[in-house]
Formats: C-alpha cells, sequence, structure tokens
C-alpha cells in the first residue's frame, strides 16, 4: 500500500469540567457533573440543535468534541467524506446498566425503547454522522486503554485507501460520571502545527 | 498493489450444528433453530428464538477444556475458534491478530449485581478471556458497531492485512439470547409474534438468535475458501433507530465494495442479505437493491434458520454463504412466503444448482450502520 504522509489538523480534549481545543482552554467551569457540565458547554457554544437533549451522556460527549472540530470545516451545501473511528473502554456500559435496571425488578419493569437505543457504543457515531450529513465510514473499537498505535495506524488505511478524504479519530470514554474525550482530525492535507507531535503525545498532554 | 485477501478457514456454533458442515446439512434440510421458548427469565411471555441447549454448549466444552471460570458465550466463542486455529497452524506471534466482534458481549454479567460480574460486562476483559486461552500474543481488537460488527469485523481484518501490519488475523463474532435484548426488541415492537419470515408479506419484525462464528483472514492463498475483494461500510446519516427510506448507506456500501473489487453489479452471482424481516428493513433493502440494478439477483436472509444473531450475523452467514458458493448451491430464504416489500427482489424460494463465482455480503444496523462485501471464488 502507498503509504502517503498523514497530519494532524486539529485536536480536542474535554475532561474535568473543561474543554481544550489545539492546545488552548476555550471552556472552563467550577467542578459539577456531567449533565450539568455537557448543558452548559452546549449553550456557550451556541450548538442549537434540540436532539442533543435526548442523548445519552455517551453521545453528548462525543457530540460536543465532533462539533467543534467539525462545525468550522462542514456545511449542508457539499458532501464530506469524513470517516469517524472512535473508542473507548467501557462500550455504552453507563446506559447499560440504566437500562438493566429497567428490567431487572419485576415489579417495577419499564424497559424503554428511547434508552435501549443507546446500549450500543456506535449510536454517538449515528449521532455525529446525522449532525453533519457525513455518509461516510464509521466504526467503534473497545480497548483497554486507548491503543492510539492501532488508531493511528486505522486511520491512515482510510486515507491511504481513499476510503476517507478525513478521518475523526479519538477516544470517547464514559462511565458514571467519569469522562474524557480526545478526538482529532487527521488528512493527508500538509499542517506543519503538529509535525512533532502523534495522537499518543497529544492524549496524554 | 494491494495484497490479495483470502479466507482459508471457517467455523459456526449454532443451534443447528457446532461446524460448518452439520449447520449446512441441516439448511439442505430445511431445519431451523427458531423455537417456541418458554421461559420466564428470559421474557414474561413465551417467544419465538433461536438459542442453543446449555448442556450441548458445557458437553463441547468439555471435551477441550476442564476450566470453569469461561461465561457461556466465552464457551461459544472458544468453541468456534479452537479447531480452526488448531487447523490453520498459523503462529500466534506478533503478525497474528485477534478481531472480537460483538453487540452487547457478556451483557448478562450485569444482572449480577457484583464488581466481579460487573467488569466481566466489559468487552476488552470477554477479548481478553478468549485471547488468552489461545495465547495470542498480539492486543485484542473490538469492534462493536451494532448489527454490522461481524461482518465489518471482516472488512477490517482485510484493511490491516493490506496495510501490512499483520499477516493472518483470527476473527470471532458472537452474541447471545439474554432478558436484556429480548426486553429491548420487545420493548420496540420489533419481534415477531410467530418465526421470523424475511421480505414476506406477513412479516412482523425479528426472531432473535444466538451464534458465535470464526473465519481467518489471510494474504496466505494456501487452502483459500474464498477471496475478499471490496468492502464499504457507510453510515446513512438518517436516524439512530431506523433505516434510511432510500436506503442511501447500503446503497453507496455496495457501490464502493463493487468499485473496489473492479466488476460490475451483473457479475454478483448471488447475495446474502441481512433481511431481519422488519417492515422498514426490509423495505430498505429491497430499494437500495434496485437502486444499485441488482433486483434479479437471487437473494436470501438466513434469519429464517438462525434468527437474528446481532453481531455474530455478517459472520455467521459470510461463513454459510461461502459455503453457497463453493458447492454452488443457493440455499432457500426461509419463512419466505408471498413477497411484501414494494420493489421487486428475487428471494430464493427453494435449494438450488447455480453457479456461483462473485457474491456479496450485506448487514445493516442501529446507529445508521450499513457493511457491504464482495467475494470472488477461488479459481
Amino acid at each position: 500500500m502507498t503509504q502517503n504522509k498523514t497530519n494532524i489538523q486539529s485536536y480536542i480534549t474535554i475532561q474535568n469540567n473543561e474543554i481544550v481545543l489545539n492546545g488552548t482552554s476555550v471552556f472552563k467551569i467550577e467542578p459539577t457533573d456531567f449533565a450539568d457540565f455537557s448543558k452548559q458547554a452546549y449553550r456557550n457554544f451556541e450548538m442549537q440543535y434540540p436532539k442533543f437533549f435526548k442523548m445519552d451522556a455517551l453521545s453528548k460527549l462525543a457530540f460536543l468534541g465532533s462539533e467543534l472540530l467539525l462545525s468550522p470545516i462542514t456545511s449542508e451545501e457539499k458532501e464530506h467524506n469524513i470517516a469517524l473511528v472512535l473508542a473507548n473502554k467501557s462500550s455504552s456500559l453507563d446506559t447499560d446498566v440504566k437500562y438493566q435496571e429497567s428490567i431487572s425488578d419485576k415489579e417495577n419493569y419499564f424497559p424503554s425503547p428511547a434508552v435501549f437505543v443507546y446500549t450500543l457504543p456506535n449510536i454517538c457515531l449515528g449521532e455525529i454522522s446525522i449532525r453533519h450529513q457525513l455518509k461516510s465510514e464509521n466504526s467503534f473499537f473497545i480497548f483497554d486503554t486507548f491503543n492510539t498505535e492501532f488508531m493511528s495506524n486505522y486511520s491512515n488505511i482510510l486515507l491511504n485507501t481513499n476510503k476517507a478524504d478525513m478521518v475523526l479519530c479519538g477516544w470517547v470514554e464514559y462511565f458514571n460520571d467519569n469522562y474524557k474525550a480526545f478526538l482529532c482530525t487527521i488528512s493527508k492535507e500538509e499542517n506543519t502545527k503538529y509535525t512533532n507531535e502523534t495522537i499518543n503525545t497529544l492524549y496524554n498532554k | 498493489m494491494l495484497k490479495e485477501i483470502y479466507i482459508t478457514e471457517t467455523n459456526c456454533i449454532t443451534p443447528l450444528g457446532f461446524d460448518v458442515e452439520s449447520n449446512v446439512e441441516a439448511i439442505l434440510r430445511g431445519d431451523s433453530g427458531i423455537q417456541l421458548h418458554n421461559d420466564i427469565s428470559l421474557m414474561p411471555n413465551s417467544f419465538y428464538a433461536s438459542i442453543i441447549q446449555e448442556e450441548k454448549i458445557n458437553s463441547a466444552f468439555a471435551k477441550i477444556s476442564t476450566e470453569t471460570k469461561y461465561s457461556r458465550l466465552e464457551k461459544m466463542m472458544i468453541l468456534a475458534l479452537e479447531p480452526i486455529i488448531k487447523n490453520s497452524g498459523v503462529e500466534l506471534n506478533a503478525k497474528t491478530a485477534f478481531i472480537l466482534s460483538t453487540t452487547k458481549g457478556n451483557v448478562t454479567a450485569l444482572a449480577n449485581d457484583s464488581d466481579e460480574s460487573f467488569n466481566n460486562a466489559h468487552l476488552d476483559v470477554l477479548a481478553k478471556n478468549v485471547a488468552d486461552f489461545f495465547g495470542f500474543q498480539t492486543q485484542p481488537i473490538v469492534v462493536s458497531n451494532a448489527c454490522v460488527s461481524g461482518i465489518l469485523a471482516v472488512s477490517i481484518a482485510k484493511r490491516m492485512i493490506q496495510s501490512e501490519l499483520y499477516d493472518n488475523i483470527f476473527v470471532v463474532a458472537g452474541d447471545e439470547i439474554s432478558e436484556f435484548v429480548l426486553s429491548g426488541f420487545n420493548a420496540f415492537q420489533a419481534m415477531s409474534e410467530l418465526p421470523c419470515k424475511p421480505y414476506s408479506k406477513n412479516r412482523t419484525g425479528v426472531s432473535l438468535g444466538e451464534a458465535t462464528a470464526a473465519v481467518l483472514v489471510s494474504a496466505e492463498a494456501k487452502n483459500a475458501k474464498i477471496k475478499v475483494i471490496g468492502d464499504s461500510s457507510i453510515n446513512d446519516a438518517n436516524h439512530i433507530s431506523g433505516p434510511s427510506r432510500t436506503g442511501e448507506g447500503l446503497f453507496r456500501s455496495i457501490q464502493n465494495a463493487l468499485k473496489e473489487a473492479q466488476i460490475e453489479a451483473n457479475k454478483l452471482d448471488y447475495i446474502s442479505a441481512h433481511g431481519t424481516a422488519t417492515p422498514y428493513n426490509d423495505e430498505m433493502e429491497a430499494i437500495a437493491l434496485n437502486r444499485l440494478g441488482l433486483q434479479n439477483v437471487p437473494v436470501n436472509s438466513l434469519k429464517g434458520f438462525y434468527g437474528h444473531t446481532l453481531g455474530a450475523s455478517g459472520l455467521l452467514e459470510t461463513v454459510i454463504a461461502i459455503e453457497s458458493a463453493n458447492q454452488n448451491m443457493l440455499f432457500e430464504s426461509k419463512g419466505f412466503d408471498e413477497i411484501g416489500v414494494s420493489e421487486t427482489v428475487n428471494v430464493i424460494e427453494k435449494n438450488q444448482q447455480k453457479n456461483i463465482e462473485y457474491f456479496l455480503k450485506t448487514a445493516s444496523g442501529f446507529g445508521g450502520c450499513n457493511t457491504a462485501v464482495v467475494f470472488e471464488k477461488i479459481k
């Protein structure tokens, strides 16, 4: 396979009540829970996407990160072949546990389709795809810890085989109010800003 | 020039048999794994599903290991992998990867309220347990992309070998019947009152099933069963719990896969489709196939034999489709009676001989995901 050089274009980290975009803190509030943090972040950036409030926490986390990376570069007029390659440790377990609670007690049995649909980690890929109209490659992986080597290799494969023009790659972990998102955009386009960085070094910053 | 990629070993563990041969024999006889069950630990009411008998799993597993620590699903996955790892003679070194694909993994562990049990519900823990049984040296890769997981794993394996990261990749896919999944599909009103009837007029929804399947994806042509020549996995970008009305994601996935395979749509001899038997899914597939001019290509859904085995379905149905191609035999689309989709599709009504050179496998799932892979028979 022809290995063309690929470059990280932008990156974002969301953790500890703060959003850092390309190394700069763009939103930070006093310690609070994720439900409150995500709502405040949504309002702060005037996102105007009411579906956001129907999402589970994992999708909200992935949505917030992708929104700040993709909104500046996507538009409704044009199609964008931006692949989505995300991973985490806890899959959709945060919602799985909530759903399990709704069926465990036979006296209080109320399985809800609106909750059940979020018991899949790739739903957050669907949410991002709908928001930015990305009819593109998408896959969700699970690892014990962020396997940056695999994620970087797989993103490069999609770019080098022309299955995607750009890849939104990253880690979106959410369980029981503990969260961390790291997302970056990668493409063949020249960008000297992060020449000495890798997904691994940026993730650990 | 990209490397050519093959599937050289296959296996499956289903209610119809614990190897490929017995599964094909059962299909030719017209047997189905779907039965009526009365089990209040799974559902308050009786329900149709394709379930493997516990004793069968345990007695088969006892023949290969005396370990008692494995979950039911882990045993099913190990049973699928064991003979193909042994037969292949492939060394489990740094150039051999392991991909595990599943929708819900050990979700049954959540019903038990302990920390240890909760830990087992993690998909990376499931993958490690299975990988360590065999002694894989590389970190397991878990793909969890709803109901396309099993076939998407084949496409990911192909891509990783083509990029020369690995020489061989063992892929296992599996999901089991659980109260969790049954109640969820039931809450969606997506369950059929009778055994499912893909593409039929009177279809009302899915019958759920459980299975594991395993394959070896390799750049080694020796003993190859089939060649993997094109693949694509495109999201509908339309709805998280329903398919696109125009079949856009599936349409594009098939189009891209054919383009990579460098064959025209009219070269396809057979399509192993998803066919869950929900009204919307089957209609969407019929629309996508028509948009590609594939309405006359013989098509089946194997859900009538196995139920919808979620993340396992794409790989299980690929394993069976490979047999179809190598035996030049189209298998009936069980449960089909009268066409019930708005566009023409050529549903296979009876087992019949047909020369199969090229076939297509498709799957679609929640989150708007779709996958298409094109296969070519070994000359």
